[in-house]
C-alpha cells in the first residue's frame, strides 16, 4: 500500500523530499502473507505426521532402538560401506578410462567404450549381479590363455567368484558405465583453449589431462558423482539377493526370525539416511575445493576481487 | 624434394629460425592457406596483418602444429614440428615426441587461456617445472622476476578470474616467457580486451621486441606494427601479398589490397 501511495505522490510533489523517499535504501519489502501461511500449514502437517509416527504402536520404536546398534546390523553396515567405497573407486577408475576412450580420435577405441556403456547401462543391475554370481554355470573354468592358443593359467570359477567378488565386480562394472558418461561430460565442459594452451606449452596429452583438464572437469563431475554414490549405497542392497550380508540382508535375517518387519526396516532406513547425510556434507566440501579460482564461490573472494577491480581503475 | 632443398639452402645461407615453405591448409573444400613462404630470423619481430579470414591465425597455429597443414613444410630451429625426417622419409610423430618438439616455442592466445584453477604463480611455473624439469625454487624465482617485468608483482597469488583482461594477458605473456623460449607466437593478443586495456599489453610486447626476442605477432594493431615490427607481413586470401619494413609497407604499400586495408585505419 505504501508503495502505491508513494507512486501517486511523486509526480506532483517533486523536489528534495521525493528524492529521499525514492532512495531504494529505505525500500520496504511487503510481507507475503500467503507464503507465511503456507510455511505454518506445512510445519503443522509435519508435526502432526511425526506425532503420529512416534505414537504409532506398529512402528515399535523400542524394537528399533534395541536393534539399531546390534553387532549383526553394524557389521552389515560395514559391508554396505565397504562395498560402496570399493565398487565406487573401481567404477570411477574404469569409468575414467572409458571416458577417455570414448573421446579418442580412434573410431575403434571410441566404439569399444560406446558398446561397453550401451551394454552395462542397458541391462538391469539385478540381472548383472545374478549373472556374475552364477558365472560358474556358464564358464566352469577361468583361464588366462593366448586367444585360440595354449592356456597359461587356469582357476576353478567357483573358487574365484564368491558372493563378495561377484558383488564387487557386478557393482563396479555397472557403475563404470555411468561414471564414464559423467566424466566424459565433465571433460567436454572444459574450454578447448585449455587443452590447446597445455599442448602449446609442451605437455603430453596425459599430463594435460592430469594437471589441467581433469581438475577443471571436476567441478561438473562432482555433483552427479555424489548422486551416483548415494544411489550406489542403496544399490548395494541388491547384493542381498546373492547372499551377501550387507545392511539390508542383516536386518532381513533378523526379521525372518522375529517377524518384526517394520521396526527392522526402520533400522535400515535410519542407517541409510545417516550415511547419505554425512556424504552430502562431504560433497559440499569437495565442491567448494574444486570451485577455487571461481570468484563467487570463494569465501571472501567477492570482497577481495572487488578491491582489486578498483585497483585497476 | 624441392621444398626440402630450398629450406636447406635457406638455413645454410642465413640462420632463419622459422622457415615456412609452400604452406597449404584447407578446412574441407574451403582453402585457408594457399602457399605461404616466409623466413623469420632469430631476434626478429614479425607482425602479420590482414583482414579477418585471411588465414593469419591459422598460419601462426601451423607453426607449432596446433593446426595441421596439408602441404608444404615449416621448420623451426631445425625441427619440423609434428613430423620427423628419417632416411629422406617424413613420418608423423606421436603425442610425446610432439610435446618435446614444442619446447622452446611460447604462445600467447587471444582468450588468454590461463589455467583458471591455478594461481598466477602456479600458471607460470607449470610448464618450466612439469615439462622442462626446472627446479621449483628456480622456477619460482624466475616467475617473480617475470611478474615484475610485466608489472604484476603483487598478483602472484591471485587466481586469473580475479584479474582484469589486460592483467590476465600480461600473466599469459609471463607464462610464455617462463619457458625461456626461442620464439613466441602471439595470436591476436589484444583482440579480446576492452579498448582501455590494450595499451598495457602492447607496451609489454614492445618491451620484449626491443630485447631481441623472436616474436611472430598476429594483430590488428597497426600502431604496434609501426613501432615494434622489424618486418610487416600482409596477408589476404590465404596468401602473403606483401612483406617489408613497416615504414615501407604501412606508409607506402605497393599492393592495392594492402592500401585498401590500411585506409580503413586512417
Amino acid at each position: 500500500m505504501t508503495g502505491i501511495m508513494a507512486l501517486k505522490d511523486s509526480p506532483s510533489s517533486g523536489g528534495v523530499r521525493s528524492q529521499t523517499s525514492r532512495d531504494v535504501l529505505r525500500a520496504i519489502t511487503p510481507v507475503n502473507h500467503l507464503h507465511r501461511l503456507g510455511i505454518a500449514a506445512t510445519l503443522c502437517l509435519l508435526a502432526q505426521f511425526c506425532w503420529l509416527a512416534l505414537n504409532n504402536e506398529n512402528f515399535q520404536w523400542h524394537v528399533v532402538l534395541n536393534w539399531l546398534f546390534d553387532p549383526s546390523v553394524i557389521s552389515g553396515l560395514y559391508v554396505t560401506l565397504g562395498l560402496t567405497v570399493v565398487a565406487m573407486l573401481l567404477g570411477s577408475v574404469i569409468g575414467l578410462g572409458l571416458a577417455i576412450f570414448r573421446l579418442s580420435e580412434s573410431r575403434f577405441v571410441s566404439a569399444f567404450a560406446g558398446i561397453y556403456i550401451w551394454f552395462f547401462r542397458g541391462t538391469p543391475m539385478l540381472v548383472q549381479l545374478i549373472f556374475w554370481y552364477n558365472l560358474a554355470t556358464i564358464f566352469p573354468q577361468l583361464s588366462i590363455s593366448i586367444p585360440f592358443g595354449p592356456t597359461l593359467a587356469s582357476w576353478d570359477t567357483n573358487a574365484v567368484i564368491t558372493p563378495l567378488t561377484a558383488a564387487i565386480v557386478g557393482l563396479a562394472l555397472n557403475e563404470a558405465a555411468y561414471m564414464a558418461e559423467i566424466i566424459r561430460a565433465g571433460l567436454l565442459s572444459v574450454d578447448r583453449g585449455q587443452s590447446e594452451a597445455a599442448a602449446a606449452f609442451g605437455m603430453t596429452r596425459g599430463r594435460a589431462l592430469r594437471r589441467i583438464i581433469i581438475p577443471q572437469a571436476m567441478r561438473s563431475i562432482v555433483p552427479p558423482t555424489g548422486n551416483q554414490l548415494i544411489s550406489m549405497i542403496k544399490g548395494t542392497s541388491l547384493v542381498s539377493v546373492i547372499a551377501m550380508n550387507d545392511l539390508l540382508y542383516s536386518v532381513q535375517a533378523v526379521y525372518n526370525r522375529t517377524f518384526e518387519v517394520v521396526p527392522l526396516l526402520m533400522v535400515a532406513v535410519i542407517w541409510y539416511l545417516a550415511v547419505t547425510s554425512i556424504l552430502n556434507v562431504g560433497q559440499s566440501y569437495i565442491e567448494r575445493y574444486y570451485a577455487r579460482g571461481e570468484r563467487s564461490a570463494r569465501s571472501g573472494g567477492e570482497a577481495r576481487s572487488a578491491k582489486q577491480a578498483e585497483g585497476v581503475r | 624434394m624441392t621444398i626440402l632443398a630450398s629450406s636447406d639452402r635457406g638455413r645454410g645461407a642465413s640462420p632463419a629460425l622459422v622457415s615456412a615453405r609452400n604452406v597449404h591448409k584447407a578446412y574441407g573444400s574451403q582453402e585457408v592457406l594457399t602457399g605461404i613462404d616466409l623466413d623469420v630470423d632469430t631476434g626478429e619481430t614479425i607482425v602479420i596483418l590482414g583482414p579477418s579470414g585471411s588465414g593469419k591465425s591459422t598460419f601462426l597455429r601451423c607453426i607449432n602444429h596446433l593446426e595441421t597443414m596439408q602441404q608444404g613444410s615449416i621448420v623451426v630451429d631445425g625441427e619440423q614440428v609434428g613430423y620427423q625426417l628419417r632416411h629422406e622419409r617424413l613420418y608423423r610423430v606421436n603425442s610425446r615426441a610432439l610435446a618435446r618438439q614444442r619446447k622452446g616455442i611460447g604462445m600467447v592466445f587471444q582468450q588468454f587461456n590461463l589455467y583458471p584453477h591455478l594461481t598466477v604463480l602456479q600458471n607460470i611455473i607449470e610448464a618450466p617445472v612439469g615439462v622442462y624439469g626446472e627446479r621449483r625454487s628456480e622456477a619460482v624465482a624466475h616467475a617473480h622476476e617475470l611478474l615484475a617485468r610485466v608489472g604484476l608483482s603483487e598478483k602472484s597469488d591471485a587466481y586469473p578470474r580475479q584479474l582484469s583482461g589486460g592483467q590476465q594477458q600480461r600473466v599469459a605473456i609471463a607464462r610464455a616467457l617462463a619457458i625461456r623460449p626461442k620464439l613466441i607466437l602471439f595470436d591476436e593478443p589484444t583482440s579480446a580486451l576492452d579498448p582501455e586495456l590494450v595499451g598495457e599489453v602492447l607496451a609489454t610486447m614492445k618491451d620484449l621486441a626491443t630485447q631481441g626476442l623472436t616474436m611472430i605477432v598476429v594483430t590488428h594493431e597497426i600502431g604496434f606494427a609501426k613501432e615494434a615490427a622489424d618486418r610487416v607481413v600482409f596477408m589476404d586470401g590465404g596468401k602473403i601479398i606483401e612483406v617489408g619494413r613497416p615504414d615501407e609497407v604501412l606508409t607506402n604499400p605497393t599492393h592495392p589490397r594492402t592500401r585498401a586495408f590500411l585506409n580503413r585505419f586512417i
